[in-house]
């Protein structure tokens, strides 16, 4: 097992242990609003990840924006194999975890500190939903 | 989770596997949640279409129809991604309209009524006070808990239709006193005689307090607000701010008083909208390359009043060469219009009216938008002008009058 760089607690978790690189945003999210569900590129004009590529990426969100669709749209994309591997949200709304729950896809909610201040986007890191953790695994070799 | 003897029944699967996946599904969302129970509801309204549930949630939607999979409650489906009248005309796959026909068919098998509406809560059940319910999209559930003091969480599709296998949610968020109380206020002191103001509010209130259990309180309107007035503020908050709840003070039946309505939190915030705020928000608009070809009411779906007021402010008129104007709304709220003579005074000035669909959500959208050269999307809900941004329109709210002429002139201002 790699050695821990930083650990960050969550409040709420479901899903799987997984690893995989971060995406960081200061914008919250939508599948529906946000993203472009065919290639998992945030699509939407002047969103702070606009032409970031999600697929089996870590994603970490401060908020959950409006949008039923996130229920199906999930396990949509897991389908088509555009799926991130973990949704990581400051606060969440139900529509987030019940598309998740149903997409089986690791989703968490709450943080002990604000992540943006210790994991980069393109560092490696894990969600352990069971022991509540995100654990930064590696720095990005860019960063 | 403390469950009942009936629902321990289901999930041994005595009301076999496609109750028992329901059930277990819908545990795991109440424990991420820390709900010590499930609650059981009265209706459901839940968002399927071919749009958003790809092959995938069709080929889901299969297994379980396989699995003798029924409804045990009165579910009504959500605005879907094709009228089929407009295949043809708007160049839809059709393909994919075989799959939403094949979709709708599946969800009647198991008794869901597909109603295809957004304005449920306008058109087809209202429930009372206190009354728990299953709904989405999220302007349903905003409605019902803030204007009927009925009890929902955001229930999209999967969660929705599990909730009608079993008659059961899971108790947290809105299903619980403690996050129905008001967590801010939010002083009118603006005229607001636009329902575009009125969505114009949800943005403003909505974008710097995102949050699902943030509940506005509202008061200071010298005037009772109307349902349509009522249903673009609260779908403008759902969309911009992710809010479930609001309250307004001596309209909502939870908000007697702004006491009340507070139920004794202190609110961390209060804000006060004034004309001048609403002046600066359309302002701030981007016209982009000027272009006003394409004009959408829609998101959510007109109701009869809107359409009426419509068609009076289109009657005698011709929409500019050049400028489509897309009008979206239930079966129920057409037949009534067209009946009234509504809707042939529309589609005299060469208004399109679409049914059992919202714009947004039109299938081939991206492909539509490119095809017909559309840049700008002109429109007086604030929800639409949110959420259509991932097919790249660059989005313009403007009051409804003011649609009507850009649509009518082909000039923006």
């Amino acid at each position: 097992m790699s050695d821990v760089l930083a650990t960050i607690q969550v409040n709420r978790a479901f899903g799987d242990v997984v690893e995989g690189e971060a995406v960081m945003s200061e914008e919250g999210f939508s599948p529906r609003y946000d993203l472009d569900r065919w290639t998992g590129v945030i699509s939407k004009p002047g969103h702070k990840l606009e032409g970031t590529q999600i697929k089996d990426k870590i994603c970490f969100f401060p908020t959950a924006k409006g949008g039923i669709a996130a229920g199906w749209a999930y396990y949509d994309i897991k389908c088509k194999g555009i799926a991130p591997r973990a949704l990581v949200f400051g606060v969440t709304n139900p529509v987030m975890v019940q598309g998740a729950v149903f997409a089986n896809m690791t989703i968490t909610e709450g943080w002990s500190q604000r992540p943006h201040d210790v994991i980069k986007t393109g560092d490696w890191v894990r969600v352990d939903p069971n022991r509540r953790v995100i654990e930064l695994l590696r720095r990005s070799k860019a960063g | 989770m403390q469950l009942t003897a009936e629902e321990q029944a289901m999930l041994r699967g005595d009301q076999g596997i496609a109750v028992k996946e329901a059930i277990e599904y819908l545990i795991k969302v109440g424990k991420f949640w820390d709900a010590e129970r499930l609650v059981p509801v009265t209706n459901v309204h839940m968002m399927g279409d071919i749009e958003v549930m790809g092959d995938g949630g069709l080929k889901w939607l299969e297994c379980t129809a396989q699995k003798k999979a029924r409804c045990a409650v009165n579910v009504s489906t959500n605005a879907r991604s094709f009228d089929f009248n407009f295949v043809e005309r708007l160049q839809q796959d059709k393909g994919e309209a075989a799959k939403e026909k094949k979709l709708i068919g599946l969800l009647q098998q198991m008794n869901v009524a597909t109603t295809d509406t957004c304005i449920n809560y306008q058109t087809i059940y209202q429930p009372h006070l206190g009354e728990r319910v299953a709904w989405g999209d999220t302007g349903t559930v905003i409605y019902a808990n803030s204007v009927f003091g009925a009890r929902s969480n955001f229930e999209s599709g999967p969660a929705a239709f599990a909730a009608g296998l079993t008659q059961r949610v899971p108790a947290y968020g809105f299903q619980l006193d403690e996050h129905r109380k008001g967590t801010f206020t939010v002083r009118l002191d603006a005229d607001l005689d636009d329902l575009a103001d009125w969505g114009a509010i949800g943005k403003l209130i909505g974008e710097p307090n995102q949050s699902y259990f943030q509940v506005p309180v509202f008061h200071g309107l010298k005037r009772t607000p109307h349902a349509d007035e009522l249903k673009h503020l609260g779908a403008a908050l759902a969309s911009y701010g992710s809010m479930g709840m609001f309250h307004m003070v001596g309209v909502t039946p939870e908000a007697p008083t702004l006491e009340a309505a507070l139920g004794g939190n202190h609110p961390h915030t209060e804000m006060t909208i004034t004309n001048a705020d609403l002046q600066r928000l359309y302002r701030g608009y981007d016209l982009h390359d000027g272009k006003c070809d394409l004009i959408v009411f829609s998101g959510p779906q007109l109701s009869l009043w809107e359409i009426k007021s419509l068609s009076e402010r289109f009657d005698g008129k011709k929409v500019h060469p050049g400028t489509q104007v897309f009008v979206t709304s239930s079966n129920g709220v057409l037949s009534a219009a067209r009946k009234l003579g509504y809707v042939q005074k529309l589609e005299a000035a060469d208004v399109t009216l679409m049914e059992g669909v919202c714009f947004y959500i039109l299938q081939n959208l991206s492909q539509m938008r490119q095809r017909s050269g559309w840049t700008n999307m002109i429109s007086n809900s604030a929800k639409i002008v949110n959420i259509i941004g991932a097919h790249r329109f660059n989005t313009i709210l403007r009051r409804t009058q003011e649609c009507v002429d850009i649509a009518v002139s082909g000039i923006i201002r």
